[in-house]
């Protein structure tokens, strides 16, 4: 079931979280380049408030204590990643 | 450990079932250069890197690996659900049909069931990091092929995302080489 307002800030999240995954690999092979660090830091940062976000509105994003679930257990219900998201 | 997010690193979106095309992604998603091959072999090897740049990476690539087995089995799925056994048929892809409905098996486009000796874990950093030089290349030429034959844009588009990646490893990969390398020279000065 597509939800566009869920979807829409999904998609923002996958954005910054590309940033992060990108950065992360490239300071991996150049752990002392301090812009790309700061840079990282706040990509992180924004990524993290934007998860924080999601998770409030539409529930889970990840499991195992990573997140708290309302009643009743809310991971198994949000949509799973192959059925449009 | 790892820990899932219930999200696609990249989003895919396929809205026309195209079970020949399911046939053919699949290949990346178990066939010899495909993601699961990659994850497996980078997540193996990284154990014996002897530095931590090394070991970081290897993690850190391994692990992005899996989010893009997620994104093809993904693809397969979507490519062949909601066809009749009769279109399936039509389109040329009874054969997958027959074995595994409209499962998502990990299987190379000809068939072949994955198996780890699609990779190598040799214990040599250098020996490894050359191999997973020539790992990325093969699937990027993988990726193309596929792209070539693709004419749906919702495929065409996330097979675009996943070449570009196989570049960017590459490239990480190179780096990993050389540093490793000045490493071994300077153990064997001192
Ligand atoms: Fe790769």
């Amino acid at each position: 079931m597509r939800n566009n307002d869920r979807t829409k800030l999904l998609d923002e999240i996958r954005a910054i979280e590309f940033m992060t995954v990108e950065l992360n690999l490239y300071l991996d092979t150049h752990p002392d380049d301090q812009k790309a660090l700061n840079d990282y830091n706040s990509y992180t940062k924004q990524l993290m408030a934007l998860k924080d976000e999601y998770q409030r509105r539409y529930g889970p994003l990840s499991n195992f204590g990573t997140a708290v679930s309302d009643y009743p257990w809310a991971w198994i219900n949000s949509p799973w990643p192959w059925e449009f998201d | 450990m790892w820990i899932y997010e219930k999200k696609l690193e990249y989003p895919v979106r396929i809205k026309n079932p195209n079970p020949k095309m399911a046939k053919l992604i699949i290949t990346q998603y178990g066939g010899p250069d495909g993601e699961l091959a990659a994850s497996l072999r980078y997540l193996s090897q990284r154990y014996t890197m002897p530095i931590p740049e090394a070991k970081a990476l290897l993690t850190d690539i391994g692990t992005e690996e899996l989010a893009h087995f997620e994104i093809v089995g993904t693809m397969v799925y979507q490519l062949m659900k909601g066809s009749s056994p009769e279109e399936i048929k039509a389109a040329g892809a009874a054969d997958y049909f027959v074995d595994h409905g409209h499962g998502v098996y990990p299987q190379s486009a000809a068939g072949n069931p994955f198996t780890a000796a699609y990779i190598q874990s040799k214990g040599d950093p250098v020996t490894d990091l050359y191999e997973n030089l020539a790992a990325e290349q093969k699937a990027r030429s993988t990726y193309e092929y596929l792209i070539q034959v693709a004419d749906d844009p919702d495929v065409i588009d996330p097979l675009k995302f996943l070449r570009e990646r196989e570049v960017v490893h590459f490239q990480r990969f190179g780096e990993a080489l050389m540093k490793v390398q000045e490493y071994l020279e300077s153990k064997k000065l001192f």
